[in-house]
């Protein structure tokens, strides 16, 4: 079995009397898809914080590896550095820049002045946004925009990719799209996945992780994670 | 291949030729003291509105780094005769202040509002300091700090390498505008650059900045020392021109003027900044030659009538009207053709 390259030992975030997240030990391995599911206010996107640096110091305590790297307090673009790309759960975009303007500040950093603009073309070309590349991103509905930050993303060319809520606002064509766009992402990267549509999630059919009360309540693949009665009572409430 | 503009026009070389020459022909029909204090006013402008307009840092005690500039020069040439290494300091110094401070701030994660205070006390604190430097015991080697008085009389301009020869009057006003001249080429130079591009992005999202690995603190330090770095260089043109330096230059006052300058001129420009800096400028020393009103109730009046009409700024909505203008001719001459093609129809058929 390969090594994890993200890996949690006893994560913990509090706010106040909060446990946002509880004590996770978490393994994920090389170019797997994994999905973090469960309601609002499980702890999801609180975890995707801490181990992206995000979040740390005196709120969270426990450990964090990515790829052997011990990350724990590093900040967030120290991380960024080792490869990971990240979306966030609302859309972080520069949207008085151009489409091709914020693609290529991500694209910059890691291929340099020359490949910067072959790689913008790439992403423009993969997520068909060559139409919009002009256009300022402010302008474009949250669906383009989604997709916009996704490629900014892509552009970094990470090892490991890391998307909060990616299929939040979207139409069920978008959606569509979006699955194989991060199937094909998959082909070449790690990937988590914060979501909580169900559809969304039974779509991209990988293993899944359950948080409930920021503690991980299951894991598993998604034929037997989502028909189990206790994530269904989670979903449903019922559960305490 | 896509354009990529980062909202930055491209230099009029055509236009800046122009400029030149009318400010290389100015000695010849005007007075060069005026015009040479406006050229510092606008470099000092044009030094703000580089890390605010470009940056996002808005920093309410910009006056620190133009005072530090005069006083480094003032005293540096005091103590060392000769002005290169006094000019050279007076970068260095302002600079090397304002990337302390802004590593402070910047690595300490202070939000906007609190770095505008902070700014702002830090120029306060330099007033309050030097005002209370009357006593012989504040020197610094053979230059008296002065207190209110501040220090006159010290070793001006001179030509590099030959202290005897002094650089003033006409020959001086060159020396500003080309200090001028190659700060707004060098700003346009940095903000073109990829170093630049990040800093707009920085602008815009910091924290998306920030989750593709740009080192956001560090970026913005080093425009911070940048602008400190320029507002030095015109405190100590602005030091030689006074002859004198006094703690005014870190005064409220300053302060006040060069941020009133970059927002009526507009942000996300330097050519306007530095614009207004020259129209206010002039006006505050045109209205300096009356006493029925204040000169600061003037300048507030024209602040608060540019943030209600024009709250871009000149310079910006100056592109958007003339934009709008080009857009609205093209209309025109398009109905213009649209009505001739059908008068000739009309005409076809009978």
């Amino acid at each position: 079995m390969s090594e994890p390259v993200v890996e949690t030992q006893d994560l913990a975030v509090q706010f106040g009397g909060l446990h946002a997240v509880d004590h996770v030990n978490f393994t994920l391995r090389e170019r797997e898809l994994r999905c973090l599911i469960g309601p609002n206010g499980a702890g999801k996107s609180t975890f995707f914080k801490s181990i992206t640096g995000q979040i740390r110091g005196a709120y969270a305590s426990g450990r964090v590896f990515i790829r052997g790297h011990d990350v724990t307090g590093w900040s967030t673009h120290h991380i960024v550095r080792l490869g990971v790309g990240i979306k966030t759960q609302v859309p972080s975009v520069m949207s008085g820049l151009t489409v091709a303007e914020n693609l290529w500040l991500s694209a910059r950093r890691t291929a340099g002045h020359e490949g910067a603009d072959a790689a913008v073309e790439e992403v423009l070309l993969e997520l068909e946004l060559g139409g919009v590349a002009r256009r300022q991103v402010g302008e474009l509905a949250h669906g383009q925009r989604q997709l916009v930050e996704i490629g900014i993303v892509l552009a970094n060319k990470p090892w490991l990719v890391l998307l909060d809520e990616p299929a939040a606002g979207l139409t069920n064509l978008e959606t569509e799209r979006l699955v194989a766009i991060i199937k094909r992402i998959n082909q070449t990267a790690t990937l988590i996945v914060v979501d909580h549509d169900m559809h969304f999630v039974r779509t991209l059919d990988s293993w899944i992780t359950v948080f409930h009360q920021g503690a991980i309540l299951l894991e598993g693949h998604a034929d037997k994670v989502l028909s189990d009665p206790s994530v269904r009572e989670v979903y449903l409430g019922t559960r305490a | 291949m896509t354009v990529l503009g980062f909202g930055i026009g491209r230099i009029r070389w055509n236009w800046l030729a122009a400029l030149v020459v009318l400010l290389a022909a100015l000695p010849l029909v005007s007075e060069t003291n005026t015009p040479t204090l406006l050229a510092i006013w606008a470099l000092f402008a044009l030094s703000l509105a580089l890390m605010w307009g470009y940056a996002g840092i808005i920093s309410f005690g910009h006056a620190a780094y133009f005072g530090l500039g005069a006083y480094t020069y003032a005293i540096a040439s005091f103590n060392i005769g000769e002005s290169t290494a006094p000019v050279l300091l007076a970068l260095a110094v302002p600079a090397l202040v304002a990337a302390v401070i802004g590593a402070m701030m910047f690595y300490g994660r202070i939000s906007d509002v609190y770095l505008g205070v902070m700014t702002l006390l830090v120029t306060l604190i330099l007033n309050r300091f030097m005002n209370a430097t009357a006593g012989d015991a504040y020197r610094i080697g053979n230059a008296r700090l002065g207190g209110f008085n501040g220090i006159p009389a010290f070793p001006t301009l001179n030509v590099p390498g030959e202290p005897d020869i002094e650089i003033y009057g006409t020959a001086y006003y060159y020396v500003v505008i080309v200090c001028l001249l190659a700060a707004y080429l060098i700003a346009r130079w940095i903000l073109t650059s990829a170093f630049g591009r990040a800093l707009i992005g920085i602008r815009e999202n910091e924290q998306r900045m920030e989750l593709l690995g740009y080192d956001v603190a560090a970026y913005k330090t080093a425009i911070f020392a940048m602008g400190g770095a320029m507002a030095g260089l015109a405190g100590c043109l602005f030091a030689n021109w006074a002859e004198i330096v006094t703690p005014s230059v870190f005064s409220l006052g300053q302060t006040a003027e060069v941020l009133i300058w970059v927002i009526v001129g507009g942000l996300g420009t330097l050519v306007g900044p530095m614009l207004a800096a020259v129209v206010l400028g002039s006006l505050k020393l045109a209205l300096g030659h009356q006493t029925v009103i204040d000169n600061s109730l003037v300048l507030g009046a024209i602040l608060i009538l540019v943030v209600l009409l024009i709250p871009r700024g000149f310079a910006p909505s100056f592109v958007v009207w003339r934009r709008r203008f080009a857009q609205s001719q093209v209309h025109r001459r398009q109905a213009r053709g649209t009505r001739r093609r059908h008068v000739a129809l009309q005409e076809t058929k009978q």
